[in-house]
């Protein structure tokens, strides 16, 4: 038994259904991130006036990893194409390099996140609050790890500036670079608080967190498929190259969507 | 078209098509829509009755607080520990984990599944001429994706600390904060079971709509599809929007309770006496905004397929055509892109201002026209026609006055300044199970009994029928007309001991008035009569069952004289469904057409011959 329009083209809508899933599928999608975005302004609006975080992301990195997601819709259209052609050649060079981008996405992404993983915050008891590295850069400690590991004092390299100050907001980053500050020891007792820049830390690192994960989710899923279709699910190409050209289209499609989520991500948790 | 024997025909598409099929691929990894939609009926079949036990379980603490559970009981003790049944007897964290599990179960597990994917899966594809759905494995899929939500959300009945305890809504903070004792707890595995059953929704309602949009027969236009066919689309789009939004909310809550964020826990939230470790900064509300962009969409994915079904029904034993197809078509869209834009109204009381509150009550009563409409048709119809009273017609004729009633004491909900008063009282549980219990499962039993001979060759027993259907619908009146009472008296829907404790409790200088006595009793009543309705589905589960081998065999393909494409197959369907090319040449009700020697004639009959 066949399923009719599975390549050919229906008359009345001018679709093969494949695409007609792809489209209503990104639909559903659109409203995942959707409800996610108006969660980070519903937050974002609710928090008190001048608390929420600036300048605790690196924007250079942020730009960089903008342009590669760029250059890989790009490389997706050219390798769609270039099958379209009848160019199977240039199709895999294309759809390497898209792969390549991909990657290199979520390497820079890993190193971004481990940053935060250091980098700390301390409340004091007395209510001022710095941020910084403690000394041999542990991860994801929190308040408790110090009752845990019966600490009575911690060794702190604080950053020059905290980030609710305003002298922050013009500098960028305001993370690894500020490393190997003089070092200062912290009683326990004295200590309120002690997060990393992890999502519990505030609602900015959770929103944050959730957003960039599922994006990057979505990355790593859309390169399975695209690699798939790359290595092993190539052969479709030899036996029946329309079909084989609508997946490239039909991943494609999902791959500039995953782009365009991150078009809308990078100003609104880089830049605002 | 001739009628032909079922036999006959069965081998003749056997032999045309000839997969053998092993036993898994046939019944358990099956890409057949027909088999997959027995899956959902029967899997959804199976929470259905489970989401009722547990109501017949609840139902005895609230007529008999604090009284050992007879016979159960001593099971309950044994399987779920002293901390939860001690002495035989319902805790209040076992009461509140069967009343979150209850709604749970009953709207994701058994409704949605067996309204919308199994009656869609079976019939749908049939009504509109296609041989299967458009994406056959993403339709495996998505059942797999439901049945893993299934074993989740059943297996954390049996985790330490129970299931889910914080309703079927799960409002943050309480959700995340209900059972700190225990990691990962009951509201984490509802979470996890959560994802796996929107998984399988959005799966499902992508491929709904792919196969109505391509796979429609040649001549199959937009106005020839059957009403159910709309409903269905409606409800797939519905599916497809809304829940994304509540899955995530599910991530973040997530997120709440396994990474300690704060997404819905506020700045300042106290728990006995002290704060949690946890940042503040977010916000209650949020959750209940996704949940209910979700959860009010969701009432009309409960409700629209039955419509379906009840308006297919009807149109086939009137005999005549549907009043006003037109109109039910363009409300049913109405319904559709309306029910995204009435959400709030299920959160007056949260404080989020008046001037939200009047937007959604304007537009909750604007919701209520085109409802209003579909059931006008559908009532005109009857009007004249030569009405035949089988099983699935009496269901589908209870179905409208009790929709009816649900639907119009939704009214008073809908404007704030009464629901100031009803909120959170048995009248709101009685309101919303006339819509979904004697409403939607009265549709979703006239499905049954109306496509059983399609799907088995053999009939349901009528007798039995009859008796099944007017048990219930007694009995199911007698559980939720008191109720309506229950709650304009000021009776709580959570109360553990049924609002005992709020009995009598006169303070005149305080001009406090506590529930009068009477409406305390009512519960023993109610309780009585839900016991009842359980046993008056002993004679559906028999004549489900032994109808397979015993019930009377379709001499005909097309037993009720019925219009539609899904009669035109063989019976039951094989794997393809139609053994020969198909093409429609009218719309979907042409009963009765003066001048034609037979009072119905079906879409795939042309006027030539």
């Amino acid at each position: 038994m066949d399923i009719p329009f599975t390549v050919k083209l229906r008359d009345d809508t001018n679709l093969y259904n494949a695409k007609v899933g792809i489209w209503l599928f990104l639909g559903s999608e659109v409203m995942l991130f959707g409800a996610l975005f108006s969660s980070y302004i519903l937050l974002r609006v609710g928090a008190p006036a001048g608390t929420w975080p600036h300048g605790l992301l690196n924007v250079p990195i942020g730009a960089f990893n903008t342009i590669v997601l760029i250059v890989s819709s790009v490389t997706v259209v050219m390798s769609w194409a270039s099958l379209k052609l009848g160019n199977p050649g240039k199709f895999r060079f294309y759809q390497a390099i898209t792969l390549l981008c991909a990657l290199s996405f979520l390497t820079i992404k890993s190193f971004e996140y481990r940053d935060k993983f250091t980098h700390y915050e301390i409340w004091k008891t007395d209510g001022t609050r710095m941020t910084g590295h403690i000394e041999g850069s542990p991860y994801f400690w929190s308040t408790r790890t110090l009752k845990d590991k019966k600490l009575d004092q911690v060794v702190f390299h604080p950053d020059p500036h905290h980030y609710a100050e305003p002298v922050q907001r013009h500098e960028a980053g305001g993370g690894a670079e500020h490393e190997g500050h003089a070092a200062i020891s912290v009683p326990a007792s004295e200590i309120a608080r002690l997060s990393a820049f992890v999502p519990a830390h505030s609602t900015y690192f959770a929103i944050y967190f959730t957003l960039t994960a599922l994006h990057g989710l979505h990355v790593f899923g859309g390169a399975l498929v695209i690699g798939y279709l790359w290595g092993p699910g190539a052969k479709l190409w030899k036996t029946d190259p329309e079909r084989f050209t609508n997946r490239i289209e039909i991943s494609g499609l999902f791959w500039h969507f995953v782009d365009l989520v991150w078009i809308f991500l990078f100003p609104v948790l880089y830049l605002l | 078209m001739q009628p032909t024997t079922t036999e006959t025909q069965h081998h003749a598409a056997h032999g045309a098509h000839h997969e053998e099929l092993g036993f898994w691929r046939k019944y358990i990894f099956s890409t057949d829509h027909k088999v997959i939609g027995v899956q959902y009926g029967l899997t959804g079949l199976l929470f259905l009755f489970f989401g009722f036990c547990l109501m017949l379980l609840m139902r005895w603490q609230i007529a008999y607080p604090g009284k050992k559970i007879p016979i159960v009981g001593e099971l309950l003790l044994k399987v779920l520990g002293d901390e939860m049944a001690n002495g035989g007897v319902m805790q209040p964290d076992l009461y509140n984990a069967f009343g979150a599990m209850h709604g749970t179960i009953m709207v994701f597990l058994a409704i949605v599944p067996i309204a919308f994917a199994a009656f869609g899966n079976f019939v749908v594809p049939l009504q509109i001429g296609a041989p299967d759905m458009a994406f056959p494995r993403v339709n495996m899929a998505s059942y797999q994706a439901y049945f893993m939500g299934g074993v989740v959300m059943f297996f954390s009945f049996f985790i330490p600390g129970g299931a889910a305890r914080s309703g079927w809504t799960s409002y943050s903070p309480l959700a995340t904060l209900a059972d700190p004792a225990h990691h990962p707890n009951g509201q984490t595995f509802w979470i996890l079971g959560m994802v796996f059953l929107i998984t399988s929704s959005l799966l499902g309602a992508v491929n709904f709509i792919a196969t109505i949009i391509q796979l429609r027969a040649k001549g199959m236009t937009w106005m020839r599809l059957p009403f159910f066919v709309w409903a269905q689309f409606v409800t797939a789009f519905l599916l497809l929007l809304a829940f994304p939004p509540l899955e995530a909310a599910a991530v973040m809550q997530l997120m709440d309770n396994v990474a300690g964020t704060s997404f819905f826990l506020p700045t300042g939230l106290m728990v006995n006496g002290n704060p949690p470790p946890i940042s503040g900064g977010g916000s209650p509300l949020l959750w209940q905004h996704l949940f209910w962009f979700l959860g009010h969409p969701e009432v009309y994915v409960l409700i629209l397929p039955a419509m379906g079904i009840v308006c297919e029904i009807i149109a086939n034993n009137t005999r005549k055509p549907i009043w006003g197809y037109k109109s039910l078509v363009y409300s049913v869209l109405c319904i559709g892109f309306l029910s995204f834009i009435v959400w709030a109204h299920h959160m007056y009381l949260t404080g989020m201002g008046t001037k939200i509150a009047t937007f959604f009550q304007t537009t909750t009563m604007i919701i209520s026209i085109p409802s209003v409409i579909i059931l006008t048709c559908l009532f005109i119809s009857l009007w004249g026609g030569s009405i035949r009273f089988n099983t699935p017609m009496l269901f589908a004729l209870a179905f409208m006055p009790m929709f009816g009633i649900g639907g119009l004491t939704g009214l008073p909900l809908g404007f704030n300044f009464t629901d100031l008063h009803l909120h959170d009282t048995y009248y709101v549980i009685a309101h919303f199970h006339y819509v979904v219990a004697p409403g939607t499962i009265f549709g979703l039993f006239a499905g049954i009994y109306y496509w059983y001979p399609k799907a088995t060759g053999r009939c349901m027993s009528e007798f039995w029928g009859k008796v099944h259907f007017w048990s219930s619908l007694i009995f199911m009146n007698l559980i939720f007309q008191p109720m309506f009472a229950q709650g304009m008296a000021g009776l709580g829907r959570r109360m553990y001991d049924g609002g005992a404790t709020y009995a009598g409790f006169d303070d005149p200088a305080l001009g406090v008035v506590g529930v009068p006595q009477i409406f305390i009793d009512m519960n023993r009543h109610i309780s009585w009569a839900a016991w009842c309705l359980g046993l008056a589905q002993i004679p559906f589960i028999i004549n489900f069952f032994l109808s397979m081998k015993q019930g009377r065999k379709v001499t005909s393909d097309n037993p009720w004289e019925s219009t539609t494409l899904e009669w035109q197959t063989p019976t039951p369907p094989p794997h393809g469904n139609f053994d020969k090319p198909l093409e429609v040449y009218r719309g979907p009700y042409e009963y009765s057409v003066p001048g034609k020697s037979r009072d119905f004639t079906p879409q795939s009959e042309s006027d030539k011959h």
